[in-house]
């Protein structure tokens, strides 16, 4: 009896210990906290935040919840007690979705109006653009100039036999890569012809694999990974990314992306001011300065993504290496929520059956 | 909450202070976060409607879990148990080195063990470009990657040292006396182990059989990576539906599924367990194990090396390698290979060239990937240790108890990440402030492998021991100080490792828990390898190696520790 007492005993207090010894570390913050929360790709400059804090007398807490439909989960799944009072990171095809669970309140910043029309997508202003990239096929140059191939110009091209087994593409069912690229096939043939068009690239032996990083780094000859495959579904800001993270300078890019007409995917990413946030007027402070241009220019260096505000300038290395698609692919939002889950589930039977 | 009048076994209120702590914690952090994900599943699931069609979604999952979890297992076994025979009785050169070796996998992230085995095996592997090369093929002979034969082969490199641990551990301390009698009265060796072996080493069997299933059976990022788009398992499409079509109601469902498998299959154990045990005298592993004498034993223990080497080492050895090359200029203008050694790499990890608030210092990314890891095995020890001594107790707790305690290892992280966040969002515990949480989640994962090391230990110890202890005037205290903690030291130190390895590898609810003030190892990696570049493909590599290497080390001096006083016993 007294042994087991004293083990106890002894056990319990080396628990308190640890926990007392961790948690204590932590100081309060004196200024006022704004609770962002983002998904994992979010990245800023620390210099560029410091100075919004120090302007507005307050502490930015970000809150980095895994990616895009996890962190939307989890801002959708505690909307009766929010964790948070902005949400940056919804894109256009989770958009319906985010508006139907009600998770935002409507706020018309003034900087809307450096905002080109074609980037809103909600009348009520509950979200406002901050950043959008094209979800394109990236090429490896080398490999098309060594053995002599064409460029494909378009979809159709690709089921031509002289690229057989030569793309690699996500799978839209655990990639936001995968899925921005089934809808760009859905936008150019018609929820009705898609699918005779990925039957056709099955059977010109497209790779599939699960996600972004083994599609790139694993598949994809044009990366460091140096894979099989000359062909991947990645963003058009990936060529100046290879720039700009060369270990050795490089001149020109290994890499660049097919633009053709309804080729590239535009994602838009949005942020809002989370409903029942007790922070409303620097949780509008915080959104008005996502749109500011200080903000908009850190963010391609930083997100490989591209400014929606019209005055920013591009960083040099992005002016230089990085093309956006003139005609680039979309489809309506409503139409994406309501026949996401039909379009994934066709798409497996087709291609991975 | 756990007081039942009738029930009168002896000694059984002590048993219960000893469940105590762990069914509180559970309780706490895992049952009711987990109760809030399925709360929450069922609201959405009644105000939209469950169609009869998701049933359809749940057979096919299933099936394919259960099938290669079964045959992940087999294999893993048949991997496994030899290299347990030979490292519980042989003394070779590098013994404690491969030790360490098979723990590494358990710490890796699965994206850079895949990246490795395609290094190995792939396309443009070194197997099959040596193939090419020697037999003037036109066409990689291997293609193994995106194949069932993948998910089982990854599967093996992680599991093996379950194995090694568990019933190599247990084997240790046989004494090698019964084999010798037993040979020289004629037995076959596989009658040795079929008659002798076997059944005194049953308990750590089953044991290390149902957390090799278990973990085949929930796993997640093995088969995504490895396996491809054409195999799902229950766990992957649970973050398919939670994540990324939003469908909490069958996200939920899926679970529940996974859950009450996961329930009757520890209820399965914890029966067959019930067996009694012979007890016999524990031998000094360092005792037991002895030189290689003969020339068979002398091929069976290089082949076994050998195997090893290319099982756990070709793999990983490969990304070691490329975190120190440059082969930037092979792209841009091919045929014209200029690689060289490098240490850029490693000298950028420690630049924030792009002034991000979000870089992580490599050393941050250390020590925190540390502290989590230790108050981990903090955790996971002390309330694995009450309840694998409340479990050798025999008493009715145990039916209860013994399932119940294997269940977050059965559980999908995604719906116990949703809880998470569910239930612990105000002071003083909350997600966004309270960074004790993701050692807790870690923990609760490395309970199980705690348990199940250290409850076969802990019956096999004769009661006579401590009866004779106590005859002699030992406190009760003195006796566990004395008779139990020797002896079960190498069991704790095994668990201890386990848990170790379990929070450095990260675990899926943690996603949903990490900080960007605190930073770990595999997050790091994770952010290099979301971006596209030279620099950031290395700068993953170089991280691994460090992981490896640091933790390698960690491992290897714990291994080494020797109780001061007590060598034989």
């Amino acid at each position: 009896m007294r042994f087991t007492m004293k083990l106890i005993l002894v056990l319990s207090i080396i628990v308190i210990l640890t926990t007392a010894c961790t948690s204590q570390q932590k100081e309060e913050p004196q200024n006022a906290v704004l609770n962002v929360m983002t998904h994992d790709s979010f990245a800023v400059s620390e210099d560029v935040v410091r100075q919004f804090e120090e302007e507005n007398q307050i502490t930015v807490n970000f809150l980095q919840s895994g990616d895009t439909g996890a962190a939307l989960n989890r801002a959708i799944l505690t909307k009766a007690a929010p964790q948070a009072d902005v949400f940056y990171g919804v894109d256009n095809t989770f958009l319906s979705r985010a508006l139907e669970e009600d998770i935002f309140e409507a706020y018309a910043s003034p900087r809307l109006d450096q905002i080109p029309e074609k980037f809103k997508a909600d009348p009520q202003n509950r979200v406002l653009p901050v950043d959008f990239s094209d979800v394109c096929i990236n090429y490896d140059k080398s490999y098309f100039q060594e053995n002599n191939l064409p460029i494909p110009q378009s979809f159709n091209d690709l089921l031509d036999r002289a690229y057989q087994g030569l793309l690699v593409v996500e799978n839209p069912a655990t990639s936001s890569p995968g899925l921005a690229f089934l809808m760009a096939t859905i936008a150019e043939f018609g929820t009705e012809g898609y699918l005779d068009f990925w039957q056709g690239l099955k059977e010109n032996g497209v790779v599939v694999v699960n996600d972004w990083e083994t599609a790139y780094y694993t598949n994809f000859s044009g990366s460091s990974g140096q894979g099989q495959q000359p062909m991947v579904v990645s963003y058009s800001s990936s060529p100046p990314a290879e720039v700009i993270f060369a270990e050795t300078k490089l001149d020109e890019a290994p890499t660049a992306s097919l633009v053709g007409e309804n080729m590239c995917f535009r994602q838009i990413e949005f942020v809002g001011i989370l409903k029942g946030t007790q922070n409303r007027a620097t949780a509008e402070k915080f959104v008005d300065f996502m749109l500011s241009q200080s903000f908009q220019e850190d963010m391609p260096m930083q997100m490989f993504v591209f400014p929606v505000n019209q005055n920013a300038s591009l960083p040099e290395a992005f002016a230089t290496y990085a093309q956006i698609a003139d005609k680039p692919a979309s489809l309506d939002s409503n139409l994406i929520s309501a026949e996401r889950e039909n379009w994934v589930e066709a798409w497996t039977e087709t291609v991975l059956r | 909450m756990i007081k039942s009048p009738s029930w009168k076994a002896k000694g059984s209120w002590k048993s219960l202070l000893l469940w105590l702590a762990p069914i509180l914690f559970l309780t706490f952090f895992y049952f009711q976060p987990l109760l809030a994900t399925f709360k929450m599943a069922w609201q959405v699931g009644s105000n939209q409607g469950l169609t009869t069609s998701v049933f359809n979604k749940i057979w096919a999952p299933l099936s394919f879990t259960i099938w290669q979890a079964v045959l992940s297992t087999i294999i893993t076994f048949l991997v496994g148990l030899p290299m347990a025979y030979v490292f519980a009785r042989f003394r070779f050169a590098g013994k404690a080195f491969l030790k360490v070796l098979v723990t590494i996998p358990f710490i890796m992230p699965t994206v850079v063990v895949a990246a490795g085995f395609n290094a190995f095996l792939g396309p443009k592997g070194w197997v099959n470009s040596l193939l090419i090369s020697v037999f003037d093929l036109g066409q990689p002979p291997i293609q193994i990657l995106n194949t069932l034969a993948a998910i089982l082969l990854a599967h093996v490199f992680y599991n093996t040292s379950v194995v090694i641990r568990v019933v190599g551990g247990a084997w240790a301390k046989l004494d090698p006396k019964m084999e010798q009698a037993a040979r020289s009265l004629g037995a076959s060796p596989w009658k040795v182990f079929q008659r002798i072996n076997f059944p005194l080493l049953r308990p750590s069997i089953l044991a290390a059989i149902l957390l090799v299933f278990l973990f085949d059976f929930t796993s997640f990022a093995v088969i995504l990576l490895m396996g491809g788009p054409q195999f799902a398992t229950l766990e992957v499409e649970i973050y398919i539906q939670a994540l990324h079509l939003l469908n909490l109601p069958t996200a939920g469902l899926l679970s529940a599924v996974q859950l009450v498998f996961t329930l009757l299959l520890t209820a399965g154990y914890s029966l067959i367990n019930r067996r009694r045990v012979v007890r016999l005298t524990p031998r000094d592993p360092d005792e037991v194990e002895k030189p290689i004498q003969t020339a068979g034993q002398k091929m069976m223990v290089v082949g076994l090396v050998f195997s090893m080497l290319v099982l756990f080492v070709l793999p990983l050895i490969s990304l070691v390698f490329r975190s120190f090359l440059r082969l930037d200029a092979v792209r841009g203008e091919r045929g014209m290979v200029q690689s060289g050694v490098t240490l850029a790499y490693y000298q950028e990890l420690f630049i924030n060239r792009r002034q991000s608030l979000f870089y992580v210092p490599p050393i941050d990314a250390l020590k925190n990937s540390l502290v989590f890891a230790l108050i981990t095995v903090v955790i996971a020890l002390v309330l694995g240790l009450l309840a694998a001594i409340a479990l050798s107790r025999k008493t009715n707790w145990n039916r209860l108890m013994d399932p119940i305690l294997m269940l977050p290892l059965g559980t999908s992280a995604v719906t116990l990440g949703l809880g998470f966040i569910l239930v612990f969002n105000r002071p003083p515990i909350d997600v966004r402030s309270f960074p004790l949480l993701i050692p807790i989640a870690h923990a609760l994962v490395a309970l199980p492998f705690v348990v199940r090391t250290l409850q076969p230990a802990i019956v096999s110890i004769p009661e006579t021991y401590r009866q004779s202890a106590a005859v002699l005037g030992a406190s009760p205290w003195r006796v566990w100080w004395l008779i139990d903690y020797p002896i079960l030291f190498r069991a704790i130190l095994a668990s201890g490792i386990f848990a170790f390895t379990v929070s450095l590898g990260e675990f899926g609810a943690t996603t949903f828990l990490s900080r960007p003030d605190l930073p770990t190892i595999p997050i790091a990696i994770y952010r290099y390898l979301s971006q596209p570049g030279a620099l950031n493909y290395g700068q993953a590599l170089a991280m691994s190696t460090i992981l490896m290497v640091i933790c390698g080390l960690s491992i290897y001096i714990v291994e080494k520790l020797r109780l001061p006083d007590v060598n034989d016993f």
